[in-house]
């Protein structure tokens, strides 16, 4: 399992790095086949710990880092259940997905988004459950979830909190904007930018720095210096399901699906 | 301080560079989207663009319905 190649991402061992490259077109939506995938990609990190000093998460697709949650898909499964059955569906996709990105939380590796394009939503959430961020200097980073009348599902709200002040994370959850990479390496939440196109050179460059580290003192490191807010997490869950058994959220996922408008990833 | 034509031409200009259409095409008045033959992904990459050439943030609700070169340029230079 050191090396994968998938339909929706593929994993390698490179340089003593473990890399996860999502190339699900158009812009690495995720739904279950992603999920299905990532949860192939955390057993092999579990394997691979031993002969590794990094992770880097990146993208293949032109359009971005990913552009969160497939919508689409969500919308299509949720069409013909009841609302009991919508909620439990997505309850099982959100505990599914938390225990993805709780496991790479949480991994004794250190953790490399490499990200450039549009970082929206369920993408977001994933690079927040990396250690750093780097991210190409035309990155752009939000959370749309309140278009929809929802909240983000993934654990960005704690993730978010964890990282930046509180201001900052009411100003992209509450006015649902994008915000560029020189914006978000001014609020503390990327730790590089790069020129464009260079993003994944800069961090194998910051794994390859890593590496030279001894392991145990840099899990003990991100044990200490990153604690999983997993309350919060739970809450989460809790309340994106509050809200998705409302009616305006299945209006709002119909209005997306059918939508032809030229904005269908802005807020 | 730039008027709002140099702000304007200035638009046109980076427009024209990075999206390979010849400068003369593009006139203040047309529909960036149809002249520019982009899609919404692209249009953020526009909007990036614009906020590094100019220095400024220019959140995406303020150019939400926004089409044409002009009025872009109205929303840029109330940040200037």
């Amino acid at each position: 399992m050191t090396q994968h190649q998938g339909n929706t991402l593929s994993w390698e061992i490179r340089d003593g790095a473990l890399e996860l490259a999502l190339h699900h077109p158009p812009a690495n939506e995720i739904g279950l086949a992603m999920l299905t995938e990532l949860e192939m990609f955390i057993r092999a990190l579990a394997v691979a710990e031993s002969r590794c000093g990094a992770v880097i998460i990146h993208s293949r697709q032109p359009s971005g880092f990913s552009a969160g949650a497939d919508l689409r898909e969500l919308y299509v499964k949720a069409l013909p259940l009841t609302p009991a059955r919508r909620t439990a569906g997505v309850r099982e996709f959100l505990e599914r997905i938390h225990a993805v990105l709780n496991a790479l939380d949480a991994s004794p590796l250190t953790t490399i988004a490499a990200v450039h394009g549009v970082v929206f939503g369920g993408g977001f959430e994933l690079a927040l459950a990396c250690d750093l961020i780097v991210a190409d200097k035309m990155a752009r980073f939000c959370f749309p979830e309140l278009r929809l009348g929802l909240v983000p599902g993934f654990g960005g709200i704690p993730r978010l909190k964890r990282d930046v002040g509180n201001a900052i994370v009411r100003d992209l959850l509450l006015t649902g904007r994008s915000i560029n990479a020189a914006k978000a390496l001014g609020t503390g939440l990327v730790s590089q930018v790069a020129s464009e196109g260079e993003a994944l050179r800069l961090a194998r460059a910051a794994a390859a720095q890593i590496a030279k580290f001894d392991r145990t003192t840099s899990a003990a490191a991100k044990r200490f210096l990153k604690p999983i807010p997993r309350e919060e997490l739970r809450q989460e869950i809790d309340v994106f399901c509050d809200l998705f058994v409302r009616p305006t959220v299945m209006e709002g996922l119909r209005k997306f699906f059918e939508s032809t408008d030229a904005h269908p990833y802005l807020p | 301080m730039k008027t709002l034509e140099q702000t304007t031409e200035e638009i046109l200009a980076l427009a024209a560079l990075h999206f390979k259409v010849p400068r003369e095409q593009l006139s203040p008045a047309d529909d960036f989207y149809r002249t520019l033959k982009i899609d919404s992904l692209q249009a953020l990459e526009l909007l990036t663009r614009l906020e590094h050439h100019f220095g400024i943030e220019l959140p995406d609700y303020e150019v939400q319905g926004v089409a044409d070169f002009r009025t872009l340029a109205t929303r840029i230079q109330a940040r200037l």
